[in-house]
Protein backbone atom coordinates (compact mmCIF):
# COMPACT_ATOMS: atom_id res chain seq x y z
CA UNK A 1 0.00 0.00 0.00
CA UNK A 2 1.61 3.56 -0.93
CA UNK A 3 1.51 6.05 1.91
CA UNK A 4 2.91 9.28 3.46
CA UNK A 5 5.38 8.41 5.71
CA UNK A 6 8.54 10.31 7.10
CA UNK A 7 11.72 7.75 7.27
CA UNK A 8 11.24 7.10 10.85
CA UNK A 9 7.91 5.83 10.68
CA UNK A 10 8.57 3.95 7.78
CA UNK A 11 11.29 2.02 9.95
CA UNK A 12 8.63 1.86 12.58
CA UNK A 13 6.30 0.23 10.29
CA UNK A 14 9.60 -2.46 9.00
CA UNK A 15 9.90 -2.94 12.56
CA UNK A 16 6.05 -4.08 13.41
CA UNK A 17 6.24 -6.47 9.61
CA UNK A 18 9.11 -7.71 10.89
CA UNK A 19 7.21 -9.28 13.90
CA UNK A 20 10.02 -7.82 16.51
CA UNK A 21 8.99 -8.92 20.30
CA UNK A 22 11.52 -6.47 22.26
CA UNK A 23 11.61 -2.62 21.90
CA UNK A 24 14.00 -0.59 24.47
CA UNK A 25 14.88 2.79 23.56
CA UNK A 26 15.96 5.82 25.09
CA UNK A 27 14.60 8.97 23.07
CA UNK A 28 16.81 11.39 21.55
CA UNK A 29 16.46 13.68 18.46
CA UNK A 30 16.07 13.30 15.73
CA UNK A 31 15.56 9.66 16.42
CA UNK A 32 12.97 9.69 19.10
CA UNK A 33 9.89 9.56 17.04
CA UNK A 34 10.68 5.68 15.35
CA UNK A 35 10.19 4.49 18.71
CA UNK A 36 7.32 6.86 19.90
CA UNK A 37 5.45 5.62 17.04
CA UNK A 38 6.67 1.49 17.85
CA UNK A 39 5.30 2.04 21.67
CA UNK A 40 1.91 3.82 19.81
CA UNK A 41 1.60 0.82 17.93
CA UNK A 42 2.26 -1.59 20.59
CA UNK A 43 0.22 0.64 23.21
CA UNK A 44 -2.95 0.10 20.77
CA UNK A 45 -2.23 -3.30 20.52
CA UNK A 46 -1.68 -3.21 17.06
CA UNK A 47 1.87 -4.85 17.36
CA UNK A 48 2.67 -7.56 19.47
CA UNK A 49 5.57 -6.49 21.32
CA UNK A 50 7.28 -5.74 24.89
CA UNK A 51 8.06 -1.73 24.99
CA UNK A 52 10.93 -1.34 27.67
CA UNK A 53 11.57 2.08 28.34
CA UNK A 54 15.11 2.58 30.35
CA UNK A 55 17.15 5.35 31.79
CA UNK A 56 19.89 5.11 29.71
CA UNK A 57 20.76 4.51 25.67
CA UNK A 58 23.58 1.60 27.49
CA UNK A 59 20.72 0.36 29.32
CA UNK A 60 18.86 0.19 26.23
CA UNK A 61 21.26 -2.11 24.43
CA UNK A 62 21.57 -3.99 27.30
CA UNK A 63 17.96 -4.89 27.49
CA UNK A 64 17.90 -5.86 24.14
CA UNK A 65 21.15 -7.39 24.34
CA UNK A 66 19.13 -9.84 26.97
CA UNK A 67 16.17 -10.26 24.88
CA UNK A 68 18.10 -11.24 21.77
CA UNK A 69 20.01 -13.41 23.75
CA UNK A 70 16.75 -15.23 24.88
CA UNK A 71 16.09 -15.57 21.44
CA UNK A 72 13.14 -13.07 20.80
CA UNK A 73 13.69 -10.86 17.73
CA UNK A 74 14.73 -7.70 19.11
CA UNK A 75 15.08 -3.58 17.63
CA UNK A 76 16.25 -0.55 19.01
CA UNK A 77 17.26 3.10 17.83
CA UNK A 78 19.52 5.73 18.55
CA UNK A 79 21.56 8.61 17.54
CA UNK A 80 24.98 10.52 18.12
CA UNK A 81 25.39 11.07 21.98
CA UNK A 82 23.31 8.36 22.36
CA UNK A 83 25.42 5.77 20.28
CA UNK A 84 28.35 6.59 21.63
CA UNK A 85 26.52 6.17 25.28
CA UNK A 86 25.83 2.61 24.56
CA UNK A 87 29.11 2.28 22.64
CA UNK A 88 30.19 -0.51 24.76
CA UNK A 89 27.63 -2.43 24.76
CA UNK A 90 27.88 -1.97 21.07
CA UNK A 91 30.80 -4.52 21.30
CA UNK A 92 29.40 -6.96 23.24
CA UNK A 93 26.70 -7.42 20.94
CA UNK A 94 29.05 -8.23 18.44
CA UNK A 95 31.62 -10.15 20.44
CA UNK A 96 28.46 -12.55 21.50
CA UNK A 97 27.66 -12.65 18.08
CA UNK A 98 24.14 -11.59 18.82
CA UNK A 99 21.66 -11.23 15.53
CA UNK A 100 19.74 -8.08 16.12
CA UNK A 101 18.76 -4.52 14.70
CA UNK A 102 19.73 -1.04 15.72
CA UNK A 103 18.60 2.10 13.84
CA UNK A 104 21.20 4.75 13.75
CA UNK A 105 19.21 8.21 12.59
CA UNK A 106 22.84 10.03 11.74
CA UNK A 107 23.28 13.36 13.73
CA UNK A 108 26.33 15.57 14.58
CA UNK A 109 28.47 14.66 17.55
CA UNK A 110 28.88 17.98 19.98
CA UNK A 111 29.61 20.28 21.56
CA UNK A 112 28.52 22.93 20.13
CA UNK A 113 25.57 21.10 20.67
CA UNK A 114 23.89 20.15 16.60
CA UNK A 115 21.15 17.52 15.95
CA UNK A 116 21.48 17.75 12.04
CA UNK A 117 23.04 15.27 9.74
CA UNK A 118 26.72 14.24 9.71
CA UNK A 119 27.72 10.49 9.43
CA UNK A 120 30.54 10.35 11.74
CA UNK A 121 28.71 8.82 14.77
CA UNK A 122 27.72 6.08 12.71
CA UNK A 123 31.08 5.47 11.39
CA UNK A 124 32.45 4.65 15.09
CA UNK A 125 30.54 1.34 14.44
CA UNK A 126 33.17 0.51 11.56
CA UNK A 127 35.71 -1.65 13.83
CA UNK A 128 33.06 -3.09 15.90
CA UNK A 129 31.57 -6.28 13.86
CA UNK A 130 28.09 -4.55 13.11
CA UNK A 131 27.11 -4.64 9.93
CA UNK A 132 26.00 -1.25 8.33
CA UNK A 133 23.61 0.24 5.90
CA UNK A 134 22.59 3.59 4.86
CA UNK A 135 18.99 4.69 3.44
CA UNK A 136 18.88 7.05 0.69
CA UNK A 137 15.35 7.53 1.50
CA UNK A 138 11.91 6.61 3.18
CA UNK A 139 11.60 3.45 1.42
CA UNK A 140 15.06 2.64 1.49
CA UNK A 141 14.96 2.76 5.42
CA UNK A 142 11.75 0.92 5.47
CA UNK A 143 13.09 -1.85 2.84
CA UNK A 144 16.44 -2.24 4.70
CA UNK A 145 15.24 -2.74 8.11
CA UNK A 146 12.95 -5.67 6.96
CA UNK A 147 16.24 -6.83 5.28
CA UNK A 148 18.23 -6.41 7.87
CA UNK A 149 16.62 -8.76 10.65
CA UNK A 150 16.78 -11.85 7.98
CA UNK A 151 20.70 -10.74 6.86
CA UNK A 152 21.87 -10.67 10.67
CA UNK A 153 20.22 -14.09 12.07
CA UNK A 154 21.81 -15.57 9.22
CA UNK A 155 25.15 -14.49 10.25
CA UNK A 156 24.77 -14.10 13.80
CA UNK A 157 26.45 -10.47 13.32
CA UNK A 158 24.22 -7.12 14.58
CA UNK A 159 22.56 -4.70 12.05
CA UNK A 160 22.53 -0.89 12.03
CA UNK A 161 20.52 0.52 9.75
CA UNK A 162 21.63 4.34 9.15
CA UNK A 163 19.27 7.31 8.41
CA UNK A 164 19.91 10.61 7.81
CA UNK A 165 18.83 13.04 10.44
CA UNK A 166 15.74 15.12 9.29
CA UNK A 167 16.70 15.15 5.78
CA UNK A 168 14.79 10.85 5.97
CA UNK A 169 14.25 10.94 9.27
CA UNK A 170 11.86 13.65 9.63
CA UNK A 171 10.48 14.23 5.70
CA UNK A 172 7.33 12.50 4.38
CA UNK A 173 7.69 10.90 1.15
CA UNK A 174 5.51 8.27 -0.43
CA UNK A 175 6.64 5.09 1.20
CA UNK A 176 5.11 1.46 -0.54
CA UNK A 177 4.26 -0.02 2.67
CA UNK A 178 4.29 -4.09 2.35
CA UNK A 179 1.57 -6.18 3.86
CA UNK A 180 2.25 -8.98 6.58
CA UNK A 181 1.91 -11.65 4.51
CA UNK A 182 4.36 -10.72 1.93
CA UNK A 183 7.06 -9.54 4.67
CA UNK A 184 6.27 -12.95 6.44
CA UNK A 185 6.86 -15.08 3.21
CA UNK A 186 10.53 -12.86 2.84
CA UNK A 187 10.98 -12.59 6.72
CA UNK A 188 11.26 -16.28 8.34
CA UNK A 189 11.10 -17.03 12.22
CA UNK A 190 14.10 -16.12 13.87
CA UNK A 191 17.04 -18.11 13.94
CA UNK A 192 20.69 -17.25 16.04
CA UNK A 193 23.49 -19.81 16.90
CA UNK A 194 22.56 -19.85 20.45
CA UNK A 195 20.14 -18.73 23.35
CA UNK A 196 19.94 -18.84 26.82
CA UNK A 197 17.60 -21.19 28.18
CA UNK A 198 16.88 -21.44 32.17
CA UNK A 199 16.97 -25.18 32.22
CA UNK A 200 20.61 -25.10 29.93
CA UNK A 201 22.56 -23.04 32.15
CA UNK A 202 25.84 -21.62 30.63
CA UNK A 203 28.00 -18.15 30.75
CA UNK A 204 28.24 -15.92 28.09
CA UNK A 205 31.98 -13.88 27.47
CA UNK A 206 33.76 -15.59 30.63
CA UNK A 207 37.67 -15.62 30.49
CA UNK A 208 39.06 -17.22 27.70
CA UNK A 209 42.05 -18.39 25.96
CA UNK A 210 43.80 -15.81 23.96
CA UNK A 211 44.51 -17.67 21.41
CA UNK A 212 40.87 -19.09 21.17
CA UNK A 213 39.70 -15.28 21.49
CA UNK A 214 41.70 -14.50 18.42
CA UNK A 215 40.37 -17.18 16.26
CA UNK A 216 36.80 -16.41 17.40
CA UNK A 217 37.75 -12.70 15.74
CA UNK A 218 39.40 -14.26 12.40
CA UNK A 219 35.70 -16.31 12.21
CA UNK A 220 33.80 -12.99 12.44
CA UNK A 221 35.63 -11.51 9.98
CA UNK A 222 35.31 -14.07 7.62
CA UNK A 223 31.56 -14.33 8.63
CA UNK A 224 31.93 -10.39 7.38
CA UNK A 225 33.34 -11.24 4.14
CA UNK A 226 30.37 -14.11 3.72
CA UNK A 227 28.12 -11.30 4.66
CA UNK A 228 28.21 -9.51 1.20
CA UNK A 229 27.29 -12.45 -0.77
CA UNK A 230 24.36 -12.59 1.88
CA UNK A 231 23.19 -9.26 1.53
CA UNK A 232 23.12 -9.47 -2.07
CA UNK A 233 21.27 -12.47 -2.19
CA UNK A 234 18.77 -11.21 0.13
CA UNK A 235 18.45 -7.84 -1.83
CA UNK A 236 18.02 -9.73 -4.82
CA UNK A 237 15.15 -11.92 -2.93
CA UNK A 238 13.87 -9.19 -1.80
CA UNK A 239 13.33 -7.46 -5.44
CA UNK A 240 11.57 -10.71 -6.75
CA UNK A 241 9.04 -10.60 -3.63
CA UNK A 242 8.72 -6.21 -3.25
CA UNK A 243 10.17 -4.78 -6.84
CA UNK A 244 12.86 -3.42 -5.44
CA UNK A 245 16.20 -4.83 -5.98
CA UNK A 246 18.89 -4.24 -3.08
CA UNK A 247 22.92 -4.98 -2.92
CA UNK A 248 25.94 -3.79 -1.21
CA UNK A 249 25.70 -0.97 -3.77
CA UNK A 250 23.48 0.79 -6.17
CA UNK A 251 24.93 1.89 -9.17
CA UNK A 252 23.94 4.96 -11.14
CA UNK A 253 24.90 5.33 -14.27
CA UNK A 254 28.76 3.68 -14.16
CA UNK A 255 29.23 1.74 -16.76
CA UNK A 256 30.50 3.62 -19.19
CA UNK A 257 31.04 6.35 -16.76
CA UNK A 258 35.07 7.81 -16.94
CA UNK A 259 34.37 10.12 -13.73
CA UNK A 260 32.47 8.26 -10.99
CA UNK A 261 31.42 9.63 -7.24
CA UNK A 262 31.51 7.51 -4.31
CA UNK A 263 29.17 8.44 -1.35
CA UNK A 264 26.46 7.19 1.23
CA UNK A 265 23.32 8.28 2.51
CA UNK A 266 20.14 10.95 1.53
CA UNK A 267 22.17 13.34 -0.64
CA UNK A 268 22.89 10.55 -3.33
CA UNK A 269 19.37 11.52 -4.25
CA UNK A 270 21.16 15.52 -5.08
CA UNK A 271 24.12 14.12 -6.14
CA UNK A 272 22.23 12.09 -9.06
CA UNK A 273 20.42 15.42 -9.90
CA UNK A 274 23.81 16.88 -10.51
CA UNK A 275 24.99 13.55 -12.59
CA UNK A 276 22.08 14.13 -14.99
CA UNK A 277 23.12 17.86 -15.60
CA UNK A 278 26.66 16.79 -16.54
CA UNK A 279 25.33 14.16 -18.54
CA UNK A 280 22.97 15.93 -20.22
CA UNK A 281 26.55 18.11 -21.73
CA UNK A 282 28.02 14.72 -22.36
CA UNK A 283 30.46 14.07 -19.73
CA UNK A 284 30.61 10.69 -18.54
CA UNK A 285 30.06 10.67 -14.68
CA UNK A 286 28.42 8.12 -12.70
CA UNK A 287 27.61 7.78 -8.92
CA UNK A 288 28.72 4.95 -7.02
CA UNK A 289 26.02 4.21 -3.98
CA UNK A 290 27.52 2.34 -0.80
CA UNK A 291 24.43 0.88 0.41
CA UNK A 292 26.55 -0.76 2.95
CA UNK A 293 29.37 0.33 4.72
CA UNK A 294 30.63 -2.63 6.56
CA UNK A 295 31.21 -5.31 5.49
CA UNK A 296 32.64 -3.08 2.86
CA UNK A 297 31.98 -3.73 -0.78
CA UNK A 298 35.80 -3.72 -1.82
CA UNK A 299 35.65 -5.95 -4.43
CA UNK A 300 32.55 -3.81 -6.48
CA UNK A 301 35.28 -0.40 -6.07
CA UNK A 302 38.03 -2.66 -7.57
CA UNK A 303 36.20 -2.85 -10.77
CA UNK A 304 36.17 0.98 -11.24
CA UNK A 305 40.32 1.17 -10.47
CA UNK A 306 40.78 2.46 -14.27
CA UNK A 307 37.92 5.34 -13.76
CA UNK A 308 38.88 8.54 -11.85
CA UNK A 309 37.18 8.75 -8.31
CA UNK A 310 35.89 11.41 -6.19
CA UNK A 311 34.61 10.10 -2.64
CA UNK A 312 32.42 13.03 -1.06
CA UNK A 313 32.46 12.47 2.83
CA UNK A 314 29.66 13.35 5.67
CA UNK A 315 32.43 12.33 8.40
CA UNK A 316 35.62 12.84 9.48
CA UNK A 317 38.60 11.40 10.65
CA UNK A 318 40.60 13.76 12.23
CA UNK A 319 44.16 13.62 11.70
CA UNK A 320 43.45 11.51 8.40
CA UNK A 321 40.90 12.02 5.90
CA UNK A 322 37.09 11.75 5.11
CA UNK A 323 36.50 8.52 6.40
CA UNK A 324 35.05 7.14 2.82
CA UNK A 325 38.28 9.10 1.44
CA UNK A 326 40.55 6.47 3.88
CA UNK A 327 38.37 3.69 2.97
CA UNK A 328 37.95 3.97 -0.96
CA UNK A 329 41.42 5.09 -1.30
CA UNK A 330 42.67 2.10 0.39
CA UNK A 331 41.08 0.63 -2.85
CA UNK A 332 41.59 2.50 -5.52
CA UNK A 333 43.35 6.21 -6.24
CA UNK A 334 40.63 9.19 -5.45
CA UNK A 335 39.78 12.78 -4.61
CA UNK A 336 38.46 13.41 -1.31
CA UNK A 337 35.78 15.61 -0.61
CA UNK A 338 34.67 17.02 2.64
CA UNK A 339 31.17 18.28 2.74
CA UNK A 340 27.70 18.65 4.81
CA UNK A 341 29.04 18.11 7.92
CA UNK A 342 27.74 19.12 10.89
CA UNK A 343 24.50 19.35 9.05
CA UNK A 344 25.46 21.87 6.54
CA UNK A 345 23.24 21.88 3.69
CA UNK A 346 24.41 20.92 0.37
CA UNK A 347 22.32 20.82 -2.68
CA UNK A 348 22.73 19.58 -6.15
CA UNK A 349 23.83 22.97 -7.02
CA UNK A 350 26.80 22.13 -4.71
CA UNK A 351 27.37 18.88 -6.57
CA UNK A 352 27.17 20.45 -9.51
CA UNK A 353 29.58 22.21 -8.79
CA UNK A 354 31.97 19.91 -7.03
CA UNK A 355 31.77 17.72 -9.79
CA UNK A 356 32.45 20.12 -12.86
CA UNK A 357 35.52 21.18 -10.71
CA UNK A 358 36.56 17.13 -9.84
CA UNK A 359 36.07 16.55 -14.32
CA UNK A 360 38.65 19.98 -14.97
CA UNK A 361 40.64 18.28 -12.28
CA UNK A 362 40.79 21.43 -9.89
CA UNK A 363 40.33 19.32 -6.99
CA UNK A 364 43.31 18.66 -4.36
CA UNK A 365 43.57 15.49 -2.77
CA UNK A 366 41.45 16.72 0.43
CA UNK A 367 39.27 19.28 -0.24
CA UNK A 368 36.52 20.72 2.55
CA UNK A 369 33.53 22.06 0.94
CA UNK A 370 32.86 25.21 2.77
CA UNK B 1 30.46 -22.14 14.67
CA UNK B 2 34.21 -22.91 16.19
CA UNK B 3 33.45 -19.70 17.96
CA UNK B 4 30.45 -20.80 20.11
CA UNK B 5 32.77 -23.42 22.44
CA UNK B 6 35.01 -20.80 22.85
CA UNK B 7 31.65 -17.74 23.50
CA UNK B 8 30.27 -19.83 26.10
CA UNK B 9 31.02 -21.84 29.01
CA UNK B 10 29.09 -24.21 31.11
CA UNK B 11 29.47 -24.46 34.99
CA UNK B 12 31.91 -27.17 36.06
CA UNK B 13 32.89 -28.27 39.41
CA UNK B 14 35.86 -27.22 41.00
CA UNK B 15 37.94 -25.92 37.59
CA UNK B 16 39.69 -23.34 40.15
CA UNK B 17 39.94 -25.65 43.29
CA UNK B 18 37.81 -26.13 46.11
CA UNK B 19 36.81 -22.32 47.23
CA UNK B 20 34.98 -23.16 49.94
CA UNK B 21 37.33 -22.48 52.69
CA UNK B 22 38.45 -18.71 51.60
CA UNK B 23 34.61 -18.60 53.73
CA UNK B 24 34.42 -16.54 56.90
CA UNK B 25 30.38 -16.76 57.49
CA UNK B 26 28.48 -19.60 56.79
CA UNK B 27 24.63 -19.83 55.06
CA UNK B 28 22.64 -21.94 57.49
CA UNK B 29 19.62 -22.55 55.90
CA UNK B 30 16.29 -23.07 57.54
CA UNK B 31 13.75 -25.64 56.13
CA UNK B 32 10.63 -24.61 58.58
CA UNK B 33 10.95 -20.68 57.67
CA UNK B 34 11.71 -21.29 53.92
CA UNK B 35 8.63 -20.36 51.23
CA UNK B 36 10.45 -22.00 48.34
CA UNK B 37 10.92 -18.96 46.55
CA UNK B 38 13.97 -19.75 44.70
CA UNK B 39 15.46 -16.07 45.41
CA UNK B 40 18.57 -18.03 46.73
CA UNK B 41 19.20 -20.41 43.86
CA UNK B 42 18.44 -17.48 41.13
CA UNK B 43 20.99 -14.96 43.19
CA UNK B 44 23.60 -17.22 44.67
CA UNK B 45 26.61 -15.73 42.36
CA UNK B 46 28.87 -18.93 42.47
CA UNK B 47 25.79 -21.28 41.28
CA UNK B 48 26.22 -23.64 44.83
CA UNK B 49 22.64 -23.97 45.60
CA UNK B 50 20.18 -26.71 44.70
CA UNK B 51 17.07 -26.91 45.58
CA UNK B 52 16.14 -31.20 45.63
CA UNK B 53 12.93 -32.19 46.86
CA UNK B 54 11.82 -28.86 47.87
CA UNK B 55 14.73 -28.41 50.52
CA UNK B 56 17.78 -25.78 49.73
CA UNK B 57 21.02 -27.77 49.07
CA UNK B 58 23.72 -25.86 49.92
CA UNK B 59 27.33 -26.89 48.60
CA UNK B 60 29.69 -25.99 50.71
CA UNK B 61 33.13 -27.33 49.41
CA UNK B 62 32.35 -23.99 46.71
CA UNK B 63 30.35 -21.57 48.86
CA UNK B 64 32.37 -18.45 49.33
CA UNK B 65 30.21 -17.03 52.33
CA UNK B 66 29.00 -14.04 50.41
CA UNK B 67 25.49 -14.17 52.03
CA UNK B 68 24.07 -12.86 49.09
CA UNK B 69 21.10 -15.61 49.71
CA UNK B 70 20.63 -15.23 52.93
CA UNK B 71 20.59 -11.17 52.01
CA UNK B 72 17.85 -11.86 49.16
CA UNK B 73 15.66 -14.20 50.91
CA UNK B 74 12.32 -12.35 52.00
CA UNK B 75 11.88 -15.35 54.62
CA UNK B 76 14.41 -15.24 56.62
CA UNK B 77 15.18 -18.64 56.10
CA UNK B 78 19.49 -18.34 55.89
CA UNK B 79 21.09 -17.38 59.04
CA UNK B 80 25.09 -15.94 57.79
CA UNK B 81 26.88 -17.36 61.26
CA UNK B 82 30.43 -17.45 61.77
CA UNK B 83 32.71 -20.18 60.78
CA UNK B 84 34.45 -21.95 63.55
Amino acid sequence: MKTILTGNHAVAYAVKLSRVKVVSAYPITPQTTIVEKIAEMIAKGEMDAEFVNVESEHSALSVVYGSALAGLRSFTATSSHGLLYMYEMCWWVSNSRLPLVMAVVTRTIGPPWNIHTDHTDLMTLRDSGWIIAMAENAQEALDLTIQSFKISESLNLPFAVGLDAFVVSHTAEVVDVPDQETVDEFLPERKQAYRVDPNDVFAVGNIADNLETMRMRREMALDMEKAKGVIDEVGREFGEIFGRRYGLVEEYMVDDAEYIVVMTGAWSGDAKEAVDILRKRGIQIGLLKLRYIRPFPREVIERFDDRKILVVDRSFSMGHRGTLGIEVGNVVDCKNVVAGLCGVDVGFEDFKEMFERFVRGELGEVEWWI
Amino acid sequence: MEWLKTLISRPSKGVSGKTGYWRTFKPIYDRDKCVLCYECYVYCPENCVEIVEKVVKIDYDFCKGCGICSEVCPANAIEMVKED
